[in-house]
């Protein structure tokens, strides 16, 4: 799984730091005003992204941090600055939730626009107490069947993995999607 | 106290109120049921690492960080047990949230000012630079800091070890990184506290570090130590980065050239983050 040297810079010259747990007390280092608005609530095409994180014996993880990075809804990549400081109307693409004592993740964000074609998905990162690192993985769409067909990561995953990894479309509108981290239904978490 | 100063106190405190509707169950609350002796976890610690190693003699691919590390006792249900799925990246994953200096008051990279006086304990300074992986500068980048007080107690409610809160410290900062990559900090050395891992359990000294890359998947969350800790071999934590180098890599190098005469100690701490990013590609994009 190492990686290959970059085709014009070769190899890479520096070792890598470390990642290490976010531990129990992350969550007056992580905090900002409205971390988990990416876009206003009441805003036009506002979604909510919400489910659970869980841990291998399916007990809810109340001490996770989950972060979503996505493209707007034309698939357009934000490079605004501001997820800091929330203005209310800047669509900047980045959201940060800590789990709820029921271990709830909630978002409010746009359903994100097709890049190049392809299935539109945010891409995840997931720390929790007790995880030694980091976890990457996607969450995509539900819709529209025929890009999740055609894409290259679902395509080489059984069904029930790849169901691991596609949000669920509520009556109202909104996405569910529970995260986890061990056991039958384990996510597909991803390296690079 | 005047309005002003009193507004700021509860300003600086009502992070922590905030939070305590979303927070963890710390370490202290969920103590398992049977607790082993620090001498058990050192051996299991000795034999892990052993193990590991034996893997990657045979071979083996195994990554900085070991997601399964059962020394570390909140991690055993909490750990993948599939290897992470080898992917190329798609375009959203080659490029990362922007940040600016509208992001963060210049305040926020000073812990010692963020109350109405002076916090407790060794007054330090800690600053680096925020590299990729072949040493090129990452400009304008968020960092994020959070740390325990000089006495080892982290302002979060739901901490219960009994030592003292300061009135006059958080212990979270920010910055983004320069044009040169890099970051400063002053705040207070952080003390070692106890948890409840398994008897008599202590974590060494350390500041959680968090930083962003130019591609999302390059994030990193970290811990920075400090030289010569005597915790080091007993802490499971520390010990997830199973080969010493790297473990070395998370000490905080003492520097006294940074050090500011009568005023603080200097400590640097060089951040090098791992992954794909939007110029990684490039060359395969031009013939896709």
């Amino acid at each position: 799984m190492t990686r290959k040297p970059h085709p014009s810079r070769g190899a890479s010259t520096l070792e890598a730091t470390g990642g290490q747990t976010v531990g129990p007390f992350f969550a007056f280092g992580l905090d900002y005003d409205k971390k988990h608005q990416v876009v206003h609530p009441h805003s036009p095409g506002s979604v909510i992204l919400g489910g659970t994180v869980y841990d291998g014996e399916g007990a809810p993880i109340p001490d996770a941090v989950v972060e979503i990075w996505g493209a707007d809804e034309n698939g357009e990549i934000s490079r605004a600055r501001g997820a800091f400081r929330r203005d209310d109307h800047t669509f900047t693409g980045f959201g940060r939730a800590a789990t709820t004592d029921e271990g709830r993740y909630e978002f409010f964000t746009r359903n994100p626009g097709a890049i190049d074609g392809k299935a539109p998905f945010f891409s995840v990162i997931v720390f929790a107490r007790g995880l030694p690192d980091k976890l990457i993985t996607r969450i995509y769409l539900p819709e529209p069947q025929d890009l999740l067909a055609a894409d290259a990561l679902l395509s080489s995953l059984e069904p029930d993995e790849r169901a691991t990894l596609i949000a669920t479309r509520t009556p109202d509108g909104n996405l569910h999607h529970d995260i986890r981290l061990q056991g039958e239904k384990e996510t597909v978490f991803l390296a690079f | 106290m005047t309005i002003a100063q009193s507004s700021r106190e509860e300003e600086a405190f009502s992070s922590s109120v905030v939070l305590e509707q979303t927070a963890a169950a710390p370490e202290t609350l969920l103590a398992p049921p049977v607790q082993v002796s620090q001498n058990e976890i050192t051996q299991e610690i000795v034999d892990t690492h052993a193990a590991a190693q034996d893997r990657e003699d045979a071979g083996e691919y195994l990554p900085i960080s070991l997601h399964d590390f059962p020394p570390y006792r909140s991690s055993i249900l909490r750990h993948p047990t599939k290897n992470p799925k080898l992917v190329d990246p798609e375009t959203i994953e080659l490029y990362s949230p922007a940040f600016g200096q509208r992001d963060v008051a210049a305040l926020e990279a000073d812990l010692t000012l963020q109350s109405t006086g002076e916090p407790q304990g060794e007054r330090m300074t800690v600053q680096g630079r925020l590299l990729d992986s072949w040493g090129r500068p990452l400009t304008g980048q968020l960092v994020e800091i959070w740390q325990a007080n000089a006495a080892g107690r982290y302002i979060h409610q739901r901490d219960q070890h009994p030592a003292p809160l300061d009135p006059h410290f958080v212990g979270a900062g920010r910055v983004v990184t320069n044009d040169d990559g890099e970051y400063k900090f002053t705040t207070i050395k952080p003390g070692a506290y106890p948890w409840k891992n398994h008897v008599n359990a202590w974590r060494p000294a350390h500041i959680h570090f968090s930083v962003f890359g130019t591609g999302f998947t390059q994030r990193l969350v970290t811990q920075m130590y400090f030289p010569g800790d005597p915790l080091f071999p007993l802490d499971p934590i520390y010990n997830t980065i199973w080969r010493q180098k790297d473990r070395d890599a998370l000490v905080g190098l003492y520097d006294h050239d940074l050090s500011v005469p009568e005023f603080s100690m200097g400590y640097r701490f060089d951040i090098v983050v791992d992954g794909p990013d939007a110029t990684w590609f490039e060359p395969e994009e031009a013939h896709a």
